[in-house]
């Protein structure tokens, strides 16, 4: 459970984040949406750490980061997975390496462990017979699922994703999107999602958080997002004539 | 960014680099892979470039002395001495400068803008200390052993440089060699190397690691780090000669 107590986060005279307030609880996939400048990147960062809110706190499972000592950060930092945008895998370690490297950075498992638990996870994420493959030789997709395996490889109580479909046809997106809601309910994670793909808001949205200029302008499901009266995430969610058609059908059947 | 700031910036990363390393068993894999992309992998082209250049010494020098009177000896003793004081070390170095610095920049660089870094901090590893450590103990004690290896071909290229032109005897270039043999030399060339070394790892490393934009940033970061780190040795050169040799 992660808890955001109206956090503040300015660059210079630029106040990015004002009073963001809202939880993500564990087995859920939170996705956070909002045009581009709206904040997204900024809150995703300030919920992973990397950015440090003026004012606010973010409690995670009772944690407070402020509160948190140096050691406490750090061991905290292994709790987090997180999936990048372009992946971010090592290019000069093959697939079994970069599954491995987070195993053999913080535990003391023996070699044989280790490379059963990065086999069961790279079996997961349907990722079998690649182990020896440099992240060059996979398809973008493949890339997607690997950074998965990684970032859920230490049994993550937090996983983190920055536009995971970005670069991706649909159907390999539907097939992240999947495999991200299911790892999450399986495992019991609490998903945070930094998302543009309309896709992932209708099939995988178990909570939406939108944000304007910096503020939560709203927040709800996939389920209750056709039904919205907010203008704001209607314009931005139903901005293609597919989606408004997609929208008018829901209304009218209900 | 004024240059004053660049180089308290500098060392606030080496502050960072300078740390034990998180698990010693990641530290010695990135040391070995290390120590085989920095040094390994540069014997060629130092190799080769030694060789050639010490022909190029002894004949150069065979050439500019026609005086009947000064001893052919000296041909041997000028080309010893030019490439352990200064062609081994430093030239050597600014050859490295140029091979390996490109590389580091380019390759923490890459890193930085594929947000690999980014993905090392998030995991709670010191990126500093993992990604430049290893590369200054593999250049600071693997470049010694290249910079010696540089000194015996080039003096090895100047005797069969002898061979091949007739210019001088066999006897003559190595009784050169011989003559006036200071070991202290050979420990002077070790000390630049050493420093040198450190210049070349580092400059580059921090040229990449807080490199700004996207590919073009990394391509510009590289000859950055090429043109500072040849100044850095030519400067540290000149100040070494100054407080080692005089």
């Amino acid at each position: 459970m992660i808890e955001v107590k109206d956090i503040h986060k300015s660059f210079g005279e630029a106040k990015v984040l004002k009073g963001i307030s809202t939880s993500f609880k564990p087995g859920d996939t939170n996705l956070i949406i909002g045009q581009s400048g709206a904040g997204k990147t900024v809150f995703l960062k300030s919920l992973l750490g990397l950015h440090v809110p003026e004012e606010g706190t973010i409690v995670y499972d009772g944690k407070v980061n402020k509160e948190m000592s140096i050691e406490e950060k750090r061991d905290f930092r292994q709790e987090l997975g997180m999936v990048f945008q372009g992946s971010a895998l090592f290019d000069s370690l093959n697939v079994e390496q970069n599954v491995i490297f987070p195993l053999k950075m913080f535990t003391k498992q023996t070699r044989e462990a280790m490379l059963e638990r990065a086999n069961f996870v790279l079996k997961r994420v349907d990722l079998e017979n690649s182990n020896k493959k440099l992240p060059s030789e996979l398809s973008g997709g493949m890339q997607k699922r690997v950074a998965i395996a990684r970032a859920i490889v230490m049994k993550p109580k937090y996983l983190f994703c920055d536009e995971p479909n970005s670069g991706l046809d649909p159907s390999t997106s539907i097939l992240i999107d999947n495999l991200i809601k299911e790892i999450t309910e399986e495992y019991q994670i609490t998903t945070v999602i930094n998302t543009h793909d309309m896709n992932s808001v209708m099939e995988i949205g178990d909570k939406i958080v939108f944000l304007k200029n910096g503020v939560k302008a709203w927040e709800g499901s996939s389920k209750v997002i056709f039904k919205t009266d907010n203008q704001d995430v209607v314009d931005f969610v139903y901005s293609s004539n597919l989606f408004k058609k997609v929208r008018e059908a829901y209304l009218n059947d209900n | 960014m004024n240059y004053i700031e660049h180089v308290g910036k500098y060392f606030i990363m080496l502050g960072q680099v300078f740390k034990p390393p998180q698990r010693l068993r990641v530290f010695r894999e990135a040391l070995f892979r290390e120590v085989e992309q920095l040094g390994i992998k540069s014997i060629g082209i130092i190799s080769f470039i030694s060789f050639f250049i010490g022909g190029v010494i002894a004949l150069q020098t065979a050439l500019n002395i026609s005086d009947p009177l000064i001893p052919k000896m000296l041909i041997g003793f000028a080309t010893k001495r030019s490439i352990i004081l200064e062609f081994a070390p430093t030239f050597c170095s600014i050859i490295l400068a140029g091979k390996v610095g490109s590389y580091i920049t380019s390759s923490i660089g890459s890193m930085r803008v594929t947000e690999q870094i980014d993905a090392l901090e998030i995991m709670g590893v010191n990126s500093l200390n993992y990604l430049v450590l290893p590369k200054i103990i593999a250049t600071v004690f693997f470049y010694p052993f290249l910079i010696i290896l540089g000194m015996f071909l080039g003096v090895y290229g100047g005797w069969v440089a002898g061979l091949l032109s007739n210019m001088f005897t066999e006897i003559d270039y190595i009784a050169g060699i011989q003559y006036d043999f200071d070991p202290y030399l050979i420990m002077y060339a070790l000390i630049k190397t050493v420093i040198f070394a450190f210049i070349i790892a580092t400059v580059p490393s921090y040229h990449g690691y807080y490199v700004q934009g996207g590919s073009l940033g990394v391509g510009k970061a590289s000859t950055q780090s090429v043109v500072w780190t040849t100044v850095l040795i030519v400067v540290a050169n000149y100040f070494l000669t100054q407080m080692l040799l005089t």
